[in-house]
C-alpha cells in the first residue's frame, strides 16, 4: 500500500505540474518557449498515463502512453519548431490583454473548473478521479490562450494543448478512451498541423505578417 | 465627608448609566445655546465653551467604558417627549456603549483641538460654529441611544443638517456651497432608504420601536429588501462605493476639526446603524447578505486607496483613505455575517471584533491626521501637496504626532491599526471552512485583496507624510510656518496616546468589544487572559504581543546606540547632500505628489478616468496637467441626474403659474381625502 | 517559561546578528564562483562594517531626527524578527509575540521607515528609491500572505514555532501545495531582498536602483547599521523558508545542549545550500525592467493561490 500511496502522490504532483505549465503557456512571451512547454506537457502526460497504467494494470494504456510520447513529445513539437523557423516567428508573441489580467481571468477559470469538478470526483471510481478538476482547468486555460493571443501559431498550440487536457481528463475519469478513437484523434492532429502549416504560409504571403487582425479585413463592407 | 459624597454620587452615576448618558447628551445642546450669548467672541466660545464640551466627551468616554467593563445589563427608558402616540425610547446596551466610547474619546481630542483652532475669519461667527458643533455631537449620541425608528430618524436628520451647516462654514466660496449641496443630497437619499427600511421591518405591527422589530417575523424576501435598503442607506452615509461621491467633496470643504468629526465619528454612526439593523433587528439570516457586504467592502477599500494614491490635495487624500477604511470595516462585517449565517459563531465573533476595533482605530488616527492637516493649513495656507514640504523642521510637534498617526493608519506594529488588520486577516484564514461550494474557494482570494489594500495604504501614507513633512520646502514661504499652539497639541497628543495604548495593549480593545460581539453574535472571543499577548482563537495557532514588539525594538535601539557610541564614536560632519554628485539640487527635483503616485497610476490606470496634458519637446513653457476623475460620477450619477432633470422638466407643466390650477389641486386632494377617510 | 529558554532566545539573536554578514558574504562568493571570477574573502562584510563604523558620519545639512534614528529602528526591527523566527530552537519566549502575519507587518514597518528616511533629504534619487521600494512592497505582500495562508492550511497554524513543532505530521515535500508555496516564497524572497531579478544589489546606475537609491545619503555607522539590517533581513527570510519547508534538525520541545548543537550544524549546512541556490538563481536570471516586476509578483501570487486551490481540491478530497 505504501507504493500505491507514493503513486497517488506522484500523480497529484504531475497534475499540479500540468496546471503550472498551462499557466506558464498563458504568460510566456516567446513562441519557441511555448513549443518547449507544450513538449513538457506531453511528457507529463506520458508519465502520468504510464503511472495509471501501472496502478490499474491496463496494458492498452501503455500503448496510449507510447503514442503520446511519439506524437506529442517528439513529432509535433519538431514539426512546429521547423514551421516557426521557416516562418521566422520564433519570438514575437503579442497579446490582446495584458498579463496580470489574463492571469486573474485564468485563476477565475480554475476556481470555476474546480467547483464544477467536485461532484464528478465523488462519482468516479478511478484512482485519479481527483484530478478531473485540473484536467478541466487545463482545457479552459488553453481556450483562454487561444482567445487572448494575436499570432496564428499560438492558436494552433492552444488547440493542441486543449487536446492534451481532454486526454488527461479521459485518463482521469475513465482510464482512457477506446483505442480506435485515440488513433483517430492522433491522425487528425497530425493532418491538422500539416494543413495549418500550409495555411500559415499562405497568410504570410497575403498579408506579410502572421498577425491575425489582418484577417479581420476579410469581411463584407 | 466630602469623599463620602463623591463616592456616593459616583456610585449612583454608575448604577444609572442610561440616565447619566442622557444628562451628558443634553448638556451639549445647552452648551450650544450658551454659544449664542456672545457669538463673535473667540475667547468665550473657543477657549471656554469648547473645552467644556471636551470635558463632557471625556465623561461620556469614561461612562461608556465603565458600562462595558462592568457588564451592566442593557437599560431602556421611555422619554416623555415626542408625539403623543410615538414617544421617544432610548436604550443603552453593549453596542451603543461601544460606539459612545468611540464618540467620547475621539470627540474629546477633536474638541480640545478645535478650542485652539477656531479663530475669527472662518467665514461664520465662532458662536454659530459652536452651536452647530455641539448640536452635531449631541445628535450623534442620540442616534446611538435611540431605541425606536422615530427618534432614530429625528436624530439622523439633525445630524445631517448640523453637519451641513458645519461643512458650509465658508459659504462664500461657491465650491464649498456645491460640496455642501451634494453632501446634503446624498445624506437625504440615504435617509429615505433607511426610513423605508424601518418601514419594511415593522412587519405589519405598525409599532416602530426596535423591540417590536426584533420580534417581527419577516418573509425572506422582505427581510432581504429591508437589508438591502439599510445597506444602501447606511452605506451612503458611510461612504461605501458607489454612494461615496460626496465624501471627497465634503471632507475637504469643511474646516479641519469638522472633517475630523465627520470622518472619525459620523461614519461610525452609519456602521452602528448597519450593525444594529443586520444583527439585532434582522437576526442575520442569509449568508448571501454577507457575500454582498464583503464584495462591496473589498471593492470600496481597493477603490479608495487607489484613488488616494493619485490625489494632490492633502484633505482629499485623507477623504479617499476614509473610504478605504470604511471598506475594510464593511469587509469585516460581511465576513461576520457570512460566518454567523453559516453557524460558525466563533469566527463570526472574530470578524466582528476586527471590524469594531477597526472602527475605533480609524476614529483615532483619521481624526488625528485631519487635525494635523488643519494645523498645516493654518500655518502655511496651502492645501495642495505640490506646495508643501520640509515642515518637520518648522513644525516639530505636529510632525512628530502626525508620524504616530501615519504609522498607525499604515497598519504597522506596534500601533493600533495593525491590531485590527491582523484580526481581520486572521478571520480570513478560517474562510475555507465555510460549507458553501464556490464561496470557500473565492473568499480566500479576498484575503489577498485585503493585503493589497493594506500595503497600498502604507504606500499612500508614506506619500502623504513624506511630501508634507519631509524633503525640502517647495515654496519659500514655508520657512515661516509656526507650530501648533498648546491646545492643539493636547488634542493631538490625546489621540496619539489612544493609538499607542491600543497598539501596545490590544486586550483593552478586545475587552471593550467582547460584550458587543457577545450581544450580536452570541460569542465572545476569549482572549487568552494574559497581559502580554492576545490569541483570539488559540495560542498555538496565532498570537500577537504589542508589548514585546515595542519593548524589544526600543531596547535594541537603545543598546545599539550605546554600543555604537562606546565601541566606535559619534562624530558627525555636516555637508551638502550627496545626490550622486549632481551639482544642483532644488526643491523642484524631489518627487511631487503625482510623481510619487505614478506607479499606482500606471498599474491601476483602468480604475480612473484621466485627462493628461503632456508637454511637447518644442514647448517654450512646458506644462503638465493631469486631472483624475471618478468613473462613477460619469457612469452612474450624471445619467441619473439628467434623467431626473428630464423628468422634472416633463412635470414642470404643472407649475403653470395660474392660480386656478393650484386651487384645483388643493380641491382634488380634499375630495380624495374625504373619500378615503369617510 | 523555563529559564533556559531565555538563554536559547538570546543565543539565537546573537547568532543571527553574527552570522548574517557571513551569509551575505557566502552568497557573494557563490555568485563569484558561478560567474568565473575571484571572490572577496568570506569575512569581507565584517571588514566593511568595521571600516564604516570607524568613519565620520557625513550628514546632509537638512537631515532631520527621523533620518538619524531610522537606521537604528531598522536594525531593531530586524533583530526582533530574528528573535521570533525559530532558526535553531522552537522554545523561544518571544516567539509568542508574533505569528507569520505579524512578521509581514514587522517587515512592513522596516520598509516604511526606510522609505521615509529616503524622502527626508529631498533629493531626486531618495524619493525615487522610496517610491519604487513601496511599489515592490505592495506587490509582494499579497503574494507573501497567500504563501502563509497556504502554510496555515497545510500545517494548521500561522505561528512558525507551532509549524516546526509539528513537523512530524508535516505533509510530504512532493505535495504540490507545498511545492507551489515554496516556489512562491522564493520569488517573494528575491523581490523583498532586492535581489536579481527585481533589483541588483551591486548597481549604482541611477535609473535602475531601488534599494541602493534609498541609502544613498547614508554614511559611516548609519550605513553600517543599514547594511547589517539588510543582511539580517535576508538571513531572516532564509530562516523562515527553512522553518516552513525544511524544518528537520531544529530542536523542539524541551531541547538540551546536544540537540541544540546538532540543530546549529544543521542550520549552517542548510544555509550554505540556500546561499548557493540563491546565487545560482541570481546568476541565471536577468534583471527585469521595473514595470515587469508586477508581472513577476503576479506570477508569485498566482502560484501561491494555485497551491491553495490545489490543496482545497486534492488534499481535502483524498483519503490517503
Amino acid at each position: 500500500m505504501l507504493r500505491s500511496h507514493l503513486d497517488v502522490e506522484l500523480l497529484k504532483l504531475l497534475a499540479a505540474g500540468m496546471l503550472l505549465i498551462s499557466f506558464a503557456m498563458l504568460s510566456t512571451r516567446r513562441t519557441q518557449q511555448l513549443i518547449t512547454l507544450f513538449a513538457w506537457q506531453g511528457a507529463i502526460l506520458f508519465l502520468s498515463t504510464t503511472l495509471v497504467a501501472h496502478e490499474a494494470g491496463l496494458t492498452e494504456l501503455y500503448f496510449s502512453a507510447g503514442l503520446t510520447l511519439i506524437l506529442k513529445v517528439i513529432t509535433l513539437p519538431l514539426i512546429l519548431h521547423i514551421l516557426i523557423k521557416r516562418l521566422g516567428a520564433q519570438w514575437d508573441n503579442e497579446r490582446l490583454v495584458n498579463i496580470p489580467v489574463t492571469m486573474l481571468v485564468g485563476l477565475m477559470l480554475v476556481i470555476f473548473a474546480f467547483g464544477l469538478a467536485q461532484p464528478i470526483s465523488l462519482l468516479a471510481t478511478t484512482i485519479t478521479r481527483h484530478t478531473i478538476g485540473i484536467a478541466l482547468a487545463v482545457i479552459l486555460l488553453s481556450f483562454l490562450m487561444m482567445i487572448t493571443r494575436r499570432k496564428a501559431v499560438t492558436q494552433v498550440i492552444g488547440f493542441l494543448a486543449m487536446e492534451n487536457g481532454l486526454f488527461f481528463a479521459a485518463t482521469s475519469a475513465t482510464y482512457g478512451m477506446p483505442m480506435v478513437i485515440e488513433l483517430g484523434i492522433a491522425l487528425d492532429l497530425l493532418v491538422a498541423v500539416f494543413i495549418l502549416g500550409i495555411f500559415f504560409f499562405q497568410i504570410r504571403e497575403q498579408f506579410d505578417s502572421l498577425d491575425l487582425h489582418h484577417l479581420e479585413s476579410l469581411k463584407e463592407e | 465627608m466630602n469623599a463620602h459624597l463623591w463616592a456616593n454620587s459616583l456610585n449612583s452615576v454608575l448604577n444609572h448609566p442610561l440616565g447619566s448618558t442622557l444628562v451628558i447628551t443634553v448638556s451639549w445642546p445647552v452648551l450650544a445655546l450658551a454659544c449664542l450669548f456672545r457669538p463673535h467672541s473667540v475667547r468665550y466660545v473657543a477657549r471656554f465653551l469648547f473645552p467644556l464640551g471636551a470635558l463632557l466627551c471625556v465623561m461620556m468616554f469614561l461612562l461608556a467604558g465603565a458600562f462595558l467593563i462592568s457588564g451592566h445589563s442593557p437599560e431602556s427608558m421611555t422619554l416623555p417627549l415626542g408625539l403623543p402616540d410615538l414617544p421617544f425610547h432610548v436604550r443603552l446596551d453593549a453596542l451603543s456603549a461601544f460606539f459612545l466610547l468611540i464618540l467620547g474619546f475621539a470627540g474629546a481630542g477633536i474638541s480640545t483641538f478645535a478650542a485652539g483652532y477656531f479663530r475669527s475669519g472662518e467665514g461664520t461667527a465662532p458662536g454659530l460654529l459652536g452651536l452647530h458643533y455641539h448640536v452635531f455631537l449631541a445628535s450623534m449620541a442620540v442616534v446611538m441611544l435611540a431605541d425606536d425608528a422615530y427618534l432614530f430618524m429625528v436624530a439622523w436628520e439633525t445630524m445631517a443638517l448640523s453637519s451641513y451647516f458645519l461643512v458650509t462654514s465658508q459659504h462664500r466660496i461657491p465650491e464649498i456651497r456645491r460640496a455642501g449641496f451634494l453632501y446634503l443630497l446624498m445624506a437625504h437619499i440615504g435617509a429615505v432608504c433607511i426610513l423605508l427600511s424601518f418601514g419594511v421591518m415593522q412587519g405589519g405591527s405598525w409599532q416602530f420601536t426596535f423591540d417590536a422589530m426584533r420580534s417581527a417575523s419577516l418573509t425572506p424576501f422582505w427581510a432581504t429588501v429591508a437589508f438591502t435598503l439599510a445597506l444602501l442607506g447606511f452605506g451612503a452615509k458611510a461612504g461605501l462605493v458607489p454612494m461615496h461621491v460626496w465624501l471627497p467633496e465634503a471632507h475637504p470643504a469643511a474646516p479641519s476639526p469638522v472633517s475630523a468629526m465627520m470622518s472619525g465619528i459620523m461614519l461610525k454612526t452609519a456602521i452602528y446603524g448597519l450593525l444594529r439593523v443586520t444583527f439585532d433587528l434582522l437576526h442575520v439570516q442569509f449568508w448571501q447578505w454577507g457575500v454582498a457586504v464583503l464584495a462591496l467592502g473589498l471593492f470600496s477599500a481597493l477603490f479608495g486607496v487607489i484613488f488616494a494614491g493619485v490625489q494632490t490635495d492633502m484633505k482629499r487624500l485623507l477623504a479617499y483613505s476614509s473610504i478605504e477604511n470604511v471598506g475594510l470595516i464593511f469587509t469585516g462585517i460581511g465576513l461576520s455575517i457570512l460566518f454567523a449565517a453559516s453557524n460558525l459563531r466563533l469566527f463570526a465573533a472574530l470578524a466582528l471584533a476586527a471590524a469594531l476595533i477597526h472602527a475605533l482605530n480609524h476614529s483615532l488616527f483619521k481624526s488625528m491626521l485631519f487635525l494635523a492637516t488643519g494645523s498645516v493649513l493654518h500655518a502655511t495656507r496651502q492645501r495642495s501637496l505640490g506646495k508643501l514640504g520640509g515642515l518637520i523642521r518648522s513644525m516639530p510637534w505636529v510632525a512628530a504626532l502626525a508620524l504616530v498617526g501615519t504609522l498607525a493608519i499604515a497598519g504597522l506594529p506596534p500601533l493600533n491599526g495593525f491590531v485590527s488588520e491582523w484580526l481581520l486577516l486572521q478571520s480570513f484564514l478560517y474562510t475555507p471552512q465555510l460549507p458553501h461550494a464556490f464561496i470557500n474557494m473565492l473568499i480566500p482570494l479576498g484575503a489577498a485583496a485585503l493585503a493589497l489594500t493594506v500595503a497600498l495604504a502604507a504606500y499612500v501614507m508614506v506619500k502623504f507624510y513624506g511630501v508634507i513633512f519631509l524633503g525640502q520646502p517647495r515654496e519659500a514661504s514655508l520657512a515661516h510656518a509656526h507650530d501648533a499652539n498648546w491646545l492643539e497639541r493636547i488634542g493631538l497628543a490625546w489621540l496619539a496616546a489612544g493609538c499607542i495604548a491600543i497598539g501596545v495593549q490590544p486586550q483593552l480593545a478586545l475587552h471593550a468589544v467582547g460584550k458587543s460581539t457577545g450581544m450580536l453574535v452570541g460569542q465572545t472571543i476569549a482572549p487568552d487572559p494574559s497581559v502580554w499577548r492576545i490569541a483570539p482563537i488559540a495560542p498555538e495557532q496565532a498570537s500577537y504581543s504589542g508589548w514585546i514588539f515595542l519593548a524589544v525594538i526600543l531596547c535594541t535601539v537603545a543598546i545599539t546606540f550605546l554600543a555604537v557610541r562606546l565601541l566606535a564614536h559619534g562624530r558627525i560632519r555636516k555637508t551638502v547632500p550627496w545626490d550622486c554628485g549632481y551639482p544642483w539640487q532644488t526643491s523642484r527635483m524631489q518627487d511631487t505628489a503625482e510623481g510619487f503616485g505614478q506607479p499606482i497610476r500606471h498599474m491601476f490606470g483602468a480604475f480612473f478616468r484621466m485627462e493628461r496634458e503632456l508637454p511637447a519637446p518644442t514647448d517654450l513653457t512646458p506644462r503638465y496637467r493631469v486631472h483624475v476623475e471618478d468613473r462613477f460620477w460619469r457612469a452612474l450619477y450624471q445619467p441619473i441626474a439628467t434623467a431626473v432633470q428630464r423628468l422634472a422638466d416633463a412635470i414642470s407643466f404643472l407649475q403653470g403659474g395660474r392660480l386656478a390650477f393650484y386651487l384645483l389641486f388643493s380641491f382634488l386632494t380634499l375630495l380624495g381625502l374625504l373619500v378615503f377617510v369617510l | 517559561m523555563r529559564g533556559i529558554a531565555f538563554v536559547w532566545q538570546f543565543g539565537e539573536v546573537i547568532l543571527a546578528i553574527a552570522l548574517a554578514p557571513l551569509f551575505s558574504g557566502w552568497i557573494a562568493q557563490c555568485r563569484a564562483w558561478m560567474q568565473n571570477r575571484t571572490a572577496p574573502p568570506l569575512t569581507q562584510p565584517y571588514r566593511m562594517l568595521r571600516k564604516l563604523f570607524n568613519k565620520d558620519a557625513a550628514l546632509a545639512e537638512n537631515a532631520s531626527r527621523l533620518f538619524r534614528t531610522a537606521p537604528y529602528v531598522l536594525f531593531g526591527t530586524m533583530v526582533l524578527a530574528a528573535a521570533i523566527i525559530p532558526s535553531v530552537v522552537t522554545d523561544l519566549p518571544f516567539a509568542r509575540a508574533a505569528d507569520s502575519i505579524a512578521l509581514i507587518g514587522l517587515f512592513a514597518t522596516a520598509r516604511v521607515f526606510q522609505a521615509l528616511a529616503a524622502m527626508d533629504i529631498g533629493t531626486a534619487f531618495g524619493t525615487l528609491g522610496a517610491r519604487r521600494e513601496m511599489m515592490i512592497g505592495f506587490l509582494a505582500e499579497p503574494a507573501m500572505l497567500m504563501v502563509f495562508f497556504n502554510a496555515f492550511l497545510l500545517f494548521g497554524s500561522t505561528a512558525l514555532t507551532s509549524v516546526v513543532d509539528n513537523y512530524a505530521t508535516h505533509p510530504s515535500v512532493i505535495d504540490p501545495s507545498v511545492m507551489f508555496a515554496a516556489i512562491a516564497f522564493v520569488m517573494v524572497l528575491l523581490a523583498e531582498n532586492a535581489r536579481i531579478p527585481i533589483d541588483n544589489p551591486a548597481t549604482h546606475l541611477e535609473l535602475t536602483m531601488i534599494h541602493e537609491a534609498m541609502v544613498l545619503e547614508y554614511s559611516a555607522r548609519h550605513l553600517a547599521l543599514i547594511e547589517w539590517a539588510s543582511s539580517l533581513k535576508i538571513f531572516n527570510y532564509a530562516c523562515i523558508g527553512l522553518a516552513l519547508f525544511l524544518p528537520w534538525g531544529i530542536a523542539i520541545h524541551g531541547a538540551h545542549v546536544g540537540s541544540v548543537l546538532f540543530a546549529l550544524s544543521a542550520l549552517l549546512v542548510k544555509l550554505a545550500a540556500c546561499g548557493a541556490a540563491l546565487a545560482l538563481i541570481e546568476s541565471v536570471s536577468a534583471k527585469l525592467r521595473i514595470f515587469r516586476a508586477p508581472e513577476f509578483m503576479a506570477m508569485a501570487f498566482l502560484i501561491a493561490v494555485l497551491g491553495l486551490l490545489v490543496h482545497l481540491l486534492l488534499g481535502a478530497n483524498t483519503g490517503a
